[in-house]
């Protein structure tokens, strides 16, 4: 076994998903399966790979550096407009700090 | 309504413009009858989710203006045109095929259609996906799935199903669709149509609701490599509001479509033949055989790092996907879930939103970049990355181009493989590649198997020479490569 349920409990609230009992149990599975899968990566010496932290570029790094204008930006109505619950300009979120 | 256009979107971007300029047809009276084509086909394959008709019918008004007062209206005048769910539409509602998002209305345009719009392109609806376009079939749909046109009981393909199949069934004339590990190329393949994902970067993704970020693509649907190629054009280019858009001068592709393929080098590699299906085998050879026909010089290659492109990419595509769909936490988009704590809603609202494979992505993407699994997973897999990267490299130091299947079978039917997740990431296989090394790469028809079930050819070139795929493809599709 790769992955065990309590570390799925666990990963799971890393993520911040609640996941009911049976899908702990069908995570479980796959993420084992996936994960053995995975395993066969160790068959390749990367000792002296660079690892690939960009996909392509062909420009110097300050080419995407523009001027510093002000522009306009969203605004608050657009911003708020798809929130769940705004309230007074804000979104609104159970309360989080006890007074 | 004349008789061409009772076929309404089945038309080419050239005789849509003749049409148009002949006034045969009015953008409007287009427009209206691609909407009219699509709704009824919906009830069969559901490829839309969403019909934009008011944005289309006043997008047209305003082509069909444009020409009575005798201005240019741009190279997709009047062309109807389907938008994947997954890029944002201001004003029009935009779900990525989940319950997450299910009333989600953008207050913002992407990029892409932004420039599609001001080449005169008409939008008639979201075409349906795999939700955040995480899927190989389409089943990940928390709208239900979209069906074949060629066969209604098998998968269109995924994620981006709904705008392969729009194109196929002749509800548009072309899409748009994304790509992150095969997206695009596999519905083309299974849906028979051209579809082609770009060199990374070759198109703003300002706009595209975040996947994994280092692997994403904005890239267009057609039933004609030409077709694709002038959809690429209008949305290519240097954007400022996506930093990695490249600056590389965008190429006239149409120019290159001169049939001068005879001595380009096509390489073909061995890893890719490996396991095929023997119909789709069978059809490529003959591609193959179309190819050297009109002067290409085919060699076997090798790329060695193939086989562990699955693993690499379900490392660096779940980190990144993980990070990316953390901002789905009941507070800014639409759906809460209640909860006690604040903690409480994030778990409940995400727990309720997200299906299954999001789920699995998210758990997978999370368990790798946790403490202590970084450098066993994520950085083994960006090193592994960059072995894949340098095999094309050094592939295309010999050769001008790249050629292989899409994938290794044909549509299958619903339901066939939703059980298994580790058969269905197998099957990206030769998808996966093209889009960890973030080279140009689409699928071009090349026939159909004995059950009449479409084959797409795959064609690679190296970063930014887009040009020369589309040469190659559309001297391919000329040759009548796709009649198999």
């Amino acid at each position: 076994m790769k992955i065990t349920e309590s570390q799925v409990r666990y990963v799971a609230d890393l993520a911040n998903l609640k996941l009911a009992d049976e899908e702990i149990g069908r995570l479980s599975k796959d993420l084992d399966e996936i994960l053995t899968h995975i395993e066969t990566l160790n068959e390749l010496d990367t000792s002296n790979v660079q690892p690939m932290a960009q996909v392509s570029f062909d420009a110097d790094e300050s080419a995407t550096l523009r001027e510093d204008h002000e522009r306009a930006t969203l605004g608050n109505e657009a911003a708020l407009a798809n929130a769940p619950q705004p309230g007074s300009g804000y979104y609104k979120v159970p309360k989080v700090i006890e007074r | 309504m004349s008789a061409r256009l009772e076929s309404a979107a089945s038309l080419t971007i050239d005789q849509v413009r003749e049409g148009l300029k002949s006034r045969e047809f009015s953008a409007v009276e287009l427009a209206e009858s691609a909407l009219e084509h699509a709704q009824q086909e919906n009830s069969k394959t559901n490829a839309f989710l969403y019909f934009s008709t008011d944005r289309a019918l006043a997008a047209a008004e305003h082509v069909d203006k444009k020409i009575a007062g005798g201005e240019d209206p741009g190279p997709l005048a009047g062309v109807p045109v389907a938008v994947k769910d997954v890029i944002v539409t201001k004003g029009v509602r935009t779900t990525c095929g989940s319950r997450m998002l299910e009333h989600y209305i953008p207050p913002y345009d992407a990029t892409a259609v932004k420039r599609l719009e001001q080449a005169g392109g008409i939008i008639i609806g979201k075409t349906n996906c795999d939700e955040f376009a995480m899927g190989s079939s389409n089943e990940n749909s928390a709208y239900g799935p979209v069906r074949n046109p060629a066969a209604l009981d098998r998968v269109p393909g995924g994620s981006s199903g709904g705008s392969a199949a729009a194109v196929a069934q002749g509800s548009t004339v072309v899409a748009l669709g994304s790509d992150t590990g095969g997206s695009i190329r596999q519905p083309a393949s299974f849906c028979g149509v051209v579809g082609v994902t770009p060199t990374y970067g070759r198109v703003s993704r300002y706009g595209l609701v975040a996947f994994a970020s280092s692997l994403d693509h904005i890239g267009p649907f057609g039933r004609t490599v030409r077709d694709a190629a002038l959809l690429l054009q209008t949305i290519a280019g240097r954007d400022e509001m996506d930093a990695t858009s490249a600056f590389a001068p965008v190429t006239n592709y149409l120019a290159q479509l001169d049939g001068k393929v005879s001595g380009m080098k096509i390489g073909l590699p061995s890893e890719y033949f490996e396991g095929l299906g023997s119909e789709t085998g069978d059809l490529i050879q003959n591609g193959i055989k179309a190819l050297k026909s009109l002067g290409c010089e085919a060699r076997e290659i090798s790329l060695p790092a193939t086989k562990y492109a699955v693993a690499c990419y379900y490392i660096i595509a779940t980190a990144e996907a993980s990070s990316n769909l953390a901002r789905y936490d009941g507070v800014r988009y639409t759906i809460r879930s209640d909860g006690e704590t604040l903690s409480d809603m994030y778990r409940a609202t995400r727990g309720a939103g997200f299906g299954a494979e999001c789920k699995r992505r998210i758990m997978l993407g999370t368990y790798v970049l946790s403490h202590g699994y970084y450098d066993a997973y994520y950085l083994k897999a960006q090193k592994v990355r960059s072995l894949i990267a340098e095999d094309f490299r050094r592939a295309f130091t010999e050769v001008d181009a790249i050629v292989s299947p899409v994938s290794p079978f044909p549509a299958f039917k619903l339901g066939e493989k939703l059980d298994d997740p580790l058969e269905m990431y197998l099957s990206d296989i030769y998808t996966i590649t093209g889009d960890l090394a973030g080279i140009p790469c689409m699928s071009v028809p090349c026939g159909k198997t004995a059950a009449g079930l479409p084959v797409g050819m795959q064609i690679l070139t190296r970063h930014f020479d887009e040009a020369g795929m589309f040469r190659l493809a559309d001297a391919f599709e000329k040759a009548g490569g796709f009649a198999g």
